[in-house]
């Protein structure tokens, strides 16, 4: 689209050429015709889209050579669309139970990380607001932070599904525990990197604590912040599927191990395709709402 | 000692420490400011000028003695005495308009309305000539706009005492001038207080009541106060030629230049 508008404009441009400047300008003109700018940009695009094609494509034609001949243990691609065609095409069936279409386990599984990523972002922020600007507070949880942030998702399954006894509130506590610790890691380093500047202006006008907070420290943290979050989502997105598969229930983690106890290796294949083009989404969704949030203010 | 003054410094001393090392900036600096008096602070670099500006705008604290304005002893910072900083300290998150509403809101959010508040914005704008620019952000403005944002939003806390910290030093030759001239104008409209560190000579016996001279630190303090008896409303291009501009001129280069050079090798 933006192509065909870039073209357009440079139309617009060439057309109206005046001719005294023609004589001018003659060993050299302004603009170059219309088709050769549509040419370059096609040429821009084709070397952005062209590559991933290419490898996709091989990839595709290794895989399918590989697992063509008899006895192979994974199906080719050929027969992972064949096999799961059901699964590709309808994805709002619902037929009761755990057997729903593809739009109702990712939609399942993007509810729970809606929950359990805007509580660790709102805590997660908060934390590491405190963290940031208290130095006790660093002193104090900044170690611990550290040591948490590297334990598993997984880990905090049997924990949680012994604190809560439910399974759904368990899987939104992995989510939070795995998604919190780079939004407060981040959030907190932004703060530490506020400018004294702002802080004396904030002085001088007398902001109470709380105007300070969300007309100082937010606005000039806010790329950090971003910058955590969407680390954070990124995790959520691989906690929710891996805890899913132990929780059972619709989502599409529990699809996956569902499938694989009904052989269903074309639907596994599908599935991972899926999960990775949202968890794509769900990284550059963060990263524009951020761009937007930010105004384009850059973390330095 | 019937009356007491506007403001007072008083004793001022200050150190930093750096793990054992103690460094004296300013000692024993005494000064009294009239209502309405437009005093500069001139000296070399590192004189504790801005140390001085800093502990009357509260961002510091004294290791001694005490300023007090209007009787009472100045511990914090607040918009009684506004400072317009070195770097124009703009948010670069907020449009100039929106710089200078946040310090109009909080200082007369509740002494006026939104519509006169808007108006009190717009008003400080225009005596900075960027009304215009009310919608750009501080990136999106030169440097001397982004400086004449800062004066606008100093100058629309209606501060007691304006504090100004080089506020002219990264302007080109012509904006100085106008902008030496709309402080002027403004000065004598309201009558504020003002007091402006410089390192320019023209530029603080043009402005200014009285120009404080520093002498060189560690432990700096006042050593000459020189009173302009410039008639206002002063124009540059009659001071050119007048006698007493250039005397005064010459007492300040005099105390700069022969009494306190730069001190290259004096320091043990």
């Amino acid at each position: 689209m933006a192509a065909t508008a870039r073209a357009a404009a440079s139309v617009a441009v060439a057309t109206p050429v005046p001719e005294s400047s023609a004589e001018i300008v003659a060993f050299r003109p302004p603009v170059r015709p219309a088709m050769e700018r549509a040419l370059e940009v096609a040429r821009h695009v084709a070397s952005v889209v062209l590559p991933p094609l290419i490898v996709l494509s091989i990839t595709l034609f290794v895989w399918q050579l590989l697992c063509s001949e008899p006895g192979a243990r994974l199906p080719p691609p050929t027969k992972v669309v064949s096999d799961a065609w059901d699964f590709i095409a309808n994805p709002f069936y619902d037929n009761g139970g755990v057997d729903k279409g593809a739009f109702w386990q990712i939609s399942q599984s993007l509810g729970r990380v809606a929950i359990g990523f805007t509580l660790a972002a709102v805590v997660g922020i908060a934390l590491g607001v405190l963290v940031g600007q208290s130095t006790w507070a660093m002193r104090g949880l900044d170690p611990i932070f550290q040591v948490l942030r590297t334990v598993p998702p997984l880990a905090w399954l049997p924990l949680s599904l012994a604190g809560f006894r439910h399974a759904d509130p368990s899987a939104l506590f992995v989510i939070f525990i795995t998604s919190i610790w780079p939004i407060i890691i981040n959030t907190s380093v932004g703060v530490r990197n506020i400018p004294q500047d702002y802080r004396n202006v904030a002085a001088v006008i007398r902001l109470s604590w709380w105007e300070v907070f969300y007309k100082i420290t937010l606005p000039a943290t806010v790329p950090y912040i971003f910058t955590g979050l969407r680390i954070g989502v990124g995790l959520s997105w691989l906690a929710i599927v891996a805890a899913e598969m132990l929780i059972g229930g619709v989502g599409i983690g529990f699809f996956i191990w569902d499938a694989w106890n009904s052989s269903r290796i074309s639907d596994i294949i599908v599935a991972l395709v899926y999960i990775g083009i949202v968890g794509f989404l769900l990284d550059k969704l963060i990263a524009v709402v951020g761009h937007f949030v930010s105004h384009g203010v850059s973390a330095q | 000692m019937t009356t007491q003054p506007y403001l007072k410094f008083e004793q001022i001393g200050m150190s930093f420490r750096r793990g054992q090392m103690a460094s004296e900036v300013l000692r024993d600096v005494n000064l009294r400011i009239e209502r309405g008096e437009f005093v500069s602070l001139i000296g070399h670099s590192g004189c504790g000028k801005s140390t001085l500006l800093n502990i009357l705008g509260g961002l510091l604290k004294s290791t001694n003695g005490e300023v007090f304005l209007e009787g009472k002893v100045v511990d914090d910072p607040g918009p009684d005495r506004a400072i317009v900083f070195q770097n124009h300290s703009l948010l670069p998150w907020l449009t100039v308009y929106g710089n200078i509403a946040i310090a109009v809101d909080k200082v007369f959010g509740s002494s006026k309305n939104k519509a006169e508040r808007h108006d009190w914005v717009m008003h400080n704008l225009e005596l900075v000539q960027m009304a215009q620019a009310k919608d750009k952000r501080p990136h999106e403005v030169s440097g001397g706009m982004k400086q004449r944002v800062g004066i606008a939003r100093a100058l629309a806390m209606q501060p007691k005492v304006l504090l100004m910290d080089e506020p002219f030093g990264a302007l080109d030759a012509l904006t100085r001038a106008h902008l030496q001239d709309s402080v002027m104008e403004i000065h004598a409209r309201l009558g504020n207080t003002v007091m402006m560190i410089t390192h320019d000579v023209d530029e603080a016996v043009l402005l200014s009541d009285r120009v404080v001279m520093m002498t060189n630190g560690p432990a700096a303090t006042i050593g000459e106060i020189l009173p302009i008896d410039l008639a206002r409303p002063r124009r540059r291009l009659e001071l050119a030629t007048d006698p007493e501009y250039a005397r005064c001129r010459a007492a300040v280069l005099e105390f700069l230049y022969a009494r306190h050079r730069v001190p290259a090798r004096a320091a043990a």
